[in-house]
């Protein structure tokens, strides 16, 4: 069995526009979308990336959406965009032989307030019995099945900020083994809670940068202070190749290998010698039988936080040497959207194997002296680009490395 | 079928959980509307916050159409704020 996996489908509901190519745009114009959360008044640092005016009730209906957490809203909208743009039909598809996997960081952490408040204010008896099924993460897998009757295997994978990767990874394999004939993978999170953002700004994770949000996310940057939060769904149809090529599929893009590992350092902090992120690099370049040098661009995890852009940077430069391929960091536009990020990345990287062109790094206006990449900035690079590699590095030491290939 | 207690169930119908004005009916049944056993507790949640009167958990089981919810809340004395 080939070890190619073709994407047949994308869908994008992120900071940067709802729907695949309005993301794109504002990508490539590397303007970030974080801005002042009136959500988050009150909290010391109330800046955040939002999907601005994504409405669930006019996009699902009232009647689903009001049933819904804010991160299954997204995930939904963003699948069925991706099952749209691959063409095949739930409606006639061999729902047991299609699969979702899909990661999450953090579940329905809006809900969960809401209700605990009212546990507190008005006691047991008041709270929703929807409470458990609105904030359980696996609830995105769940109700992607349901609307688009998919009755293969079905888990959401947890994590942390490779949420989105691992799901993509795990579905390949699912695809690899002949578990399923389809995988509906990605990420979804939306997590954008005073209560979070509140517990993220004690860990000093998040910028300080209040008074000038849409320079606060910049990523490699020598004046990174942290990065802003994010929310958003990313979801690709995977297919086998030779599957994808029978029905005669329009393949986006291809994902032809993946790595992972753990740290085994620190809760937060990355390793700063980046073994673990080293062995995730490794193992998705020999999964995909390649070597550093045939790699084009890397889709850094890039997050703006001083030490996880300087770890990278040092792991780049180690495997791929001193003049690895160009390097960006969406997080710069999108900020970070946590769970959904490796997903919404991996969709960026397939559009830029599609398209030839690498999108700028936002706000990089002075490379950090210590990080020796070339960092794509200031406009996109019109290049073609045969491979990329898509870091994500998560909380608990957890990294996913995707490797995608021109289609 | 017109009374201040059916009129605030139908609000709470379309406010909270979305339903459309056209398809509450007094024979309407709470499935008609695609509410299932979870939206049915949060109904009698909604309807013990705004018309001060607990449906319990059995009761709420036997709820069938709209006309009989109304019936029931009217029997335990449901009252609707500004109406007469």
């Amino acid at each position: 069995m080939t070890a190619d996996i073709a994407i047949t489908g994308l869908g994008l509901v992120t900071p940067a526009g709802i729907g695949v190519e309005s993301s794109w745009q504002r990508i490539l114009s590397g303007r970030s979308a974080a801005a002042k959360d009136p959500n988050l008044a009150g909290i010391p640092i109330d800046i955040s990336c939002r999907v601005a005016d994504f409405d669930g009730n006019e996009l699902l209906g009232r009647k689903v959406a009001r049933r819904l957490d804010r991160f299954v809203q997204l995930g939904l909208v963003a699948a069925r965009e991706a099952i749209d743009d691959s063409r095949l039909d739930p409606q006639t598809w061999d729902g047991a032989r299609v699969g979702a996997v899909i990661g999450c960081g953090m579940g329905g952490a809006a809900t969960w307030e809401a209700q605990h408040t009212t546990l507190i204010q008005k006691g047991p008896e008041r709270v929703s019995p929807l409470l458990i099924p609105m904030l359980i993460p696996n609830m995105v897998a769940g109700h992607i099945a349901i609307e688009f009757n998919a009755n293969g295997p079905n888990l959401v994978t947890a994590t942390a900020c490779t949420s989105g990767a691992t799901a993509i990874g795990v579905a390949r394999d699912l695809l690899r083994t002949g578990a399923c004939d389809v995988v509906i993978a990605g990420g979804a999170e939306a997590g954008l809670t005073p209560l979070s953002i509140a517990a993220f700004g004690q860990m000093h994770a998040l910028s300080a940068r209040v008074d000038d949000p849409a320079s606060a996310s910049r990523p490699f940057d020598a004046d990174r202070d942290g990065f802003v939060a994010a929310e958003a769904a990313g979801i690709l149809i995977l297919e086998r190749a030779e599957d994808a090529a029978a029905r005669g599929a329009t393949v986006r893009a291809r994902l032809i290998g993946y790595g992972a590992s753990a740290d085994a350092h620190h809760i937060t902090a990355p390793d700063p010698d980046g073994v673990g992120v080293g062995l995730a690099i490794t193992a998705a370049l020999d999964a995909a039988d390649l070597t550093p040098d045939e790699v084009g661009h890397i889709n850094a995890h890039g997050t703006s936080t001083p030490l996880n852009d300087a770890a990278e940077g040092r792991v780049i430069n180690r495997i791929f040497g001193d003049d690895a391929p160009p390097v960006t960091s969406t997080k710069g536009v999108t900020g970070h959207s946590l769970g959904a990020a490796g997903a919404i990345e991996a969709a960026f990287g397939a559009l830029t194997l599609e398209r030839g062109r690498i999108p700028p790094t936002a706000n990089l206006e002075k490379q950090d002296p210590e990080i020796t990449l070339d960092v794509v900035s200031g406009a996109p690079r019109e290049t073609a680009v045969d491979v990329v590699v898509s870091n994500s590095f998560g909380f608990g030491g957890q990294n996913g490395v995707l490797v995608l290939a021109r289609a | 079928m017109s009374s201040a207690v059916y009129d605030k169930v139908k609000e709470l119908l379309i406010d909270k959980f979305g339903v459309s004005e056209d398809e509450v009916s007094p024979e309407a049944t709470f499935s008609d509307l695609d509410l299932d056993s979870l939206d049915l507790v949060e109904f009698a949640l909604a309807a013990e916050e705004e018309m001060g009167v607990r449906i319990s958990d059995e009761e709420a089981e036997q709820l069938d159409t709209l006309d009989d919810t109304v019936k029931l809340l009217e029997k335990k004395g449901a009252t609707v704020e500004g109406a007469g």
